[in-house]
């Protein structure tokens, strides 16, 4: 049933992505039709979470002006955050719900939308039990959407199965720092950047997809400390870099297992930090030995001598930052990875002090507030988890129903999607999320999909995953709805409501809530706006460790952002965790955790030679649902490429610009290439934003973490051969008829 | 505005482009970017450079002008040459040793950065550096850029063309000015070329 209903190019005739370059009214008449007012809100994408001010007229968002006095990014703004404005007003944009027909989507009336969703989702349950339906989420809802997405999921529809696309982003870094730590935040606000020492970059191209923190780097260097990046790519910062470690991608842990083995070799270690506020340093120390420099070398292909000098350099500094992202946590040992890297800053005692600590740089919009309030598979409001029978307890208690009555833990993301493959679920409700293009392995997601029984989406575009929907609810933009985010910095930021949706479309937890009235729980969403969601949300965190009792839109908007945890009113907010060297573990103490080495989940071999990675432009966002149509986003790098070095081109006779075939164990890619000295020649860059034909995700693996379920997008096997053009047989592999011949519902 | 200078960092930049999309929302040209970006040599490494017109003290672009169409203010800005003057010969865009002015085709009008005049005269800052993420592009006091590892100049030698500007280009610290020839960094032709310069 959930196939494309007719050809990609129909429905991208009509739904797009056309491109959008011109402000409503044109680029001229600003001045003659100067703005009504101007906004003080958030750019609505990565996890920088930029203050920007909106300029309004007529309920349409004309332009932008830097909001200078925001103390996070003072006014600067990256590409995407420059011309966010472009996604409204725009030609692609859903005005009102669509049902599928035959001729593709016709518009529809939201009774009929909202009770066809409603009676498909119940059919379904009645017949295949309440876990047959799932719910997907995103890291781009606001606080209170995650909130109400947890809360619909579990007490409206009574299902186990809820996930986001966070799960796609920052879980290797959460699961390791509440591991170690018992919180999942970056340890130090972004303020203390500067005054580190030695600041030592691993798996974070910081100048892409966190531009804004470049200044940062930028002033500590100006301060004399020293930057050192390791990385499969020279990214943008590493031009200032004083030390660059061009490790081999899946190597990571073998890096900082050698950099550890060196620092507790020259006995660099902080011993009374370790015996006072730590356990299970021992453990570590013992595993450690075995990672002796020509080890790490060998397995990392990085200088042994830059090892050490790395090692060493963190080892004597007196403050010294270590910043990661998804280059640690996209592999099928991300937790380690990250683990590795807090060892590192626990034996060294790197924590707790300014200027000092390990800090994940969260990747999407709200991937921080957007993964502590429900919207996770196994966790309950607070970031307090599902299985502890206190937290359940409590948490029922604030939303009035029994214990008994709250699902157990379900699936993540990727394991959703494997459970509709296999039959097992057979229903979605899927809302800021196009796994089509963002999931691994994407013929995979394509097959399930098709096996849908009911597929409804709530999007305000219609993406590439939408068209498999039956019914697409239209939903609201950043800028209108009100709420709260939270940065990478572990600020909670207020997104201020700019204009109405447009036509038809609504608020997405107006949808949310009127879904749950139709459900016949209407008793359980009595919220009249985000704010009443939010007087529940601050109590329903309460005593947990995301503790947002404290905070009100009032005290967000004077103290221009508030840091959790902050339990009352009075409470100032937390910058930097750990100041008292007490962590939310059951004892009190940070932990040591052993590390264990396993290889990637798609091993190179003699048929696949090559490493394949993926991720970000400066200038896309995600799987591109909004800038794959903002004109000048897209102009600035319009087609995916694969990075290659010089060499690896020359073996082939490849030139810059010649056609490439990139294939994998799942499939092949054909693109133009981009010939640098910047990346290893044993690797391949391919950035994942754009959907069919290409789609960097057709060739990656589904293998996951363990523990934290994220995909191993960062390490894959390939080979790679010239071409002569594009692939004439892609599109029919990729895309709808694909989808129709291999269709099983 | 006044007590604030620009200052241009190529070694800070990251090629994001973000001052190009910026320049673009500015009100005296919306819809055209005035400023001048190129990555060094992509293939070779990932060094980009962003620049905005330097407004040189005697300008280059209004020297060599035939109608007389470019003008500085007080204020030290070199503007787009004005519409009613311009015969569109191209003097400026060859002449000017930064490369900075722009032929705009359809408007035959040389246009090119004047400093966000709409902004700096209204004690805004100018919005390709307002955004600059890693603050290649600043607009700042001196003080404040006076912490950074590099120090601003404003000398540049073209040759036998010495030229000061309105912008400061920041260098290494024990430079005080910028040259491009080789020789202008020999020991045997220091005294000589320095005689020159006098």
């Amino acid at each position: 049933m959930a196939k494309a209903p007719v050809s990609e190019e129909i429905l991208k005739e009509q739904f797009g992505p056309h491109l959008n370059y011109v402000p409503p009214g044109g680029w001229k008449d600003e001045s003659i039709h100067p703005a009504e007012k101007l906004v003080k809100t958030h750019c609505c994408f990565c996890g920088q979470q930029c203050g920007i001010q909106l300029k309004v007229r007529e309920n349409r968002v004309i332009g932008f002006e830097p909001w200078e006095e925001f103390p996070f990014n003072r006014g600067m703004l990256c590409p995407k955050g420059v011309k966010r404005y472009l996604q409204g007003n725009h030609p692609d944009r859903l005005l009102s719900p669509l049902m599928r027909s035959e001729q593709g989507f016709r518009p529809a009336t939201w009774d009929e939308a909202l009770d066809f969703t409603v009676s498909q989702m119940r059919e379904i349950q009645q017949k295949h039990g309440k876990d047959a339906i799932a719910i997907y989420g995103g890291a781009s809802l606001s606080t209170e959407k995650s909130y109400l997405m947890g809360k619909f999921a579990r007490v409206a529809l009574g299902t186990r199965h809820i996930d986001y696309n966070g799960r796609l982003c920052m879980v290797s870094a959460g699961t390791a720092y509440k591991l170690a730590f018992g919180i999942d935040r970056s340890t130090i606000p972004w303020s203390e950047i500067p005054k580190a020492e030695v600041l030592f970059v691993i798996g974070a191209n910081i100048g892409d997809c966190a531009p804004i923190t470049t200044d940062y780097i930028w002033r500590c260097r100006d301060n004399g400390g020293r930057l050192i990046v390791a990385d499969p790519r020279m990214t943008p910062i590493t031009r200032n870099a004083d030390l660059y470690l061009p490790l081999r991608p899946g190597t990571d842990l073998a890096l900082l297992m050698g950099m550890l083995h060196v620092i507790l070799r020259d006995g660099l270690e902080d011993r009374e930090f370790i015996e006072q506020y730590t356990t299970g340093f021992e453990a570590v120390a013992e595993s450690a030995k075995q990672w002796n420099l020509g080890k790490a070398a060998e397995m990392t292909g990085v200088p042994p001598e830059a090892i050490e000098k790395a090692a060493r350099w963190i080892g004597k500094s007196k403050r010294a930052i270590v910043m990661h992202a998804r280059g640690l946590e996209h592999q099928s040992k991300g937790v380690e990875n990250c683990l590795a890297v807090v060892n590192i800053a626990l034996a060294t005692g790197n924590i707790g002090r300014e200027g000092a600590g390990p800090t994940m740089i969260t990747g999407q919009g709200n991937g921080q507030g957007g993964r502590e309030h429900g919207q996770k598979c196994d966790q309950l409001p607070g970031q307090r988890s599902l299985t502890d029978p206190a937290a359940r307890e409590y948490v029922a208690g604030v939303w009035g129903i029994q214990p008994e009555e709250l699902p157990q833990p379900g699936y993540t993301a990727e394991e959703i999607m494997e459970a509709i493959h296999r039959g097992e679920i057979k229903g979605l409700l899927s809302t800021c999320f196009n796994p089509l293009v963002s999931l691994p392995d994407a013929n995979f997601t394509r097959e399930a999909l098709s096996k849908l029984e009911f597929f409804g989406v709530i999007d305000f575009f219609l993406s590439e995953t939408a068209h498999h929907a039956d019914v697409v609810l239209a939903g609201s933009l950043h800028e209108e709805e009100d709420g709260l985010g939270c940065s990478a910095e572990g600020r909670v930021i207020h997104w201020q409501k700019s204009i109405d949706p447009p036509g038809e479309a609504r608020c997405d937890s107006d949808i949310i809530i009127d879904l749950a009235h139709r459900l016949g729980r209407g008793q359980y969403f009595q919220f009249k706006n985000p704010a009443d969601i939010f007087e529940e949300l601050r109590i329903a965190s309460r005593g947990g460790v995301a503790d947002y009792y404290g905070i009100t839109y009032e005290r967000v908007d004077k103290q221009m952002g508030i840091f959790w945890p902050c339990p009352s009113l009075d409470h100032p907010g937390t910058p930097r965790l750990f100041v008292d060297r007490k962590f939310y573990t059951h004892d009190g103490k940070a932990h040591f955790n052993v590390t264990e080495w396993r290889p990637s989940g798609d091993p190179i071999s003699n048929d696949y030679p090559l490493f394949l990675t993926t991720g970000r432009v400066v200038s896309q966002y995600l799987s591109g649902t909004q800038t794959r149509r903002i004109g000048a986003l897209v102009d600035q790098y319009p087609e995916p490429r694969a990075e290659i070095h010089p060499s690896l081109a020359e073996q082939h006779g490849i030139k810059d610009g010649d056609w490439v075939t990139v294939t994998t164990r799942r499939d092949d890619l054909t693109i133009q290439a981009m010939v640098v000295k910047t990346i290893r020649p044993d690797t391949v860059f391919i950035p994942y934003h754009w959907a069919g034909t290409r789609s960097a995700n057709r060739l990656t693996h589904r293998t996951l973490d363990p523990r934290s379920k994220i995909p191993e997008f960062k390490v894959s096997a390939c080979r790679i051969a010239k071409a002569n053009g594009p692939d004439p047989s892609a599109d029919d592999r990729g895309a709808h008829h694909g989808g129709a011949s291999r269709g099983g519902a | 505005m006044f007590g604030y200078e620009f200052y241009i960092d190529p070694s800070r930049c990251i090629g994001c482009r973000s001052c190009l999309q910026a320049c673009e929302e500015c009100e005296t040209h919306r819809g055209k970017s005035m400023i001048n970006f190129d990555f060094i040599e992509r293939r070779e490494s990932i060094t980009s450079a962003a620049y905005v017109c330097w407004h040189c003290d005697e300008p280059t672009c209004a020297q060599v002008c035939p109608a007389d169409a470019i003008k500085k203010g007080e204020d030290g800005i070199v503007h787009s040459s004005l519409k009613p003057r311009c015969i569109a010969c191209n003097n400026c865009v060859l002449a000017c040793p930064f490369g900075i002015p722009k032929m705009m085709e359809p408007e035959q009008q040389m246009m090119k950065c004047d400093m966000c005049y709409d902004r700096t005269s209204v004690g805004k800052r100018p919005m390709c550096a307002t955004v600059c993420p890693s603050q290649a592009l600043a607009y700042v006091r001196p003080e404040q850029i006076a912490a950074r590892r590099e120090k601003p100049t404003n000398i540049f030698y073209f040759g036998n063309q010495k030229i000061t500007t309105k912008v400061y280009m920041m260098a290494p610290a024990e430079r005080e000015a910028i040259a491009l020839d080789v020789v202008d960094y020999m020991w045997e032709e220091k005294h000589e070329l320095a005689a020159t310069r006098e």
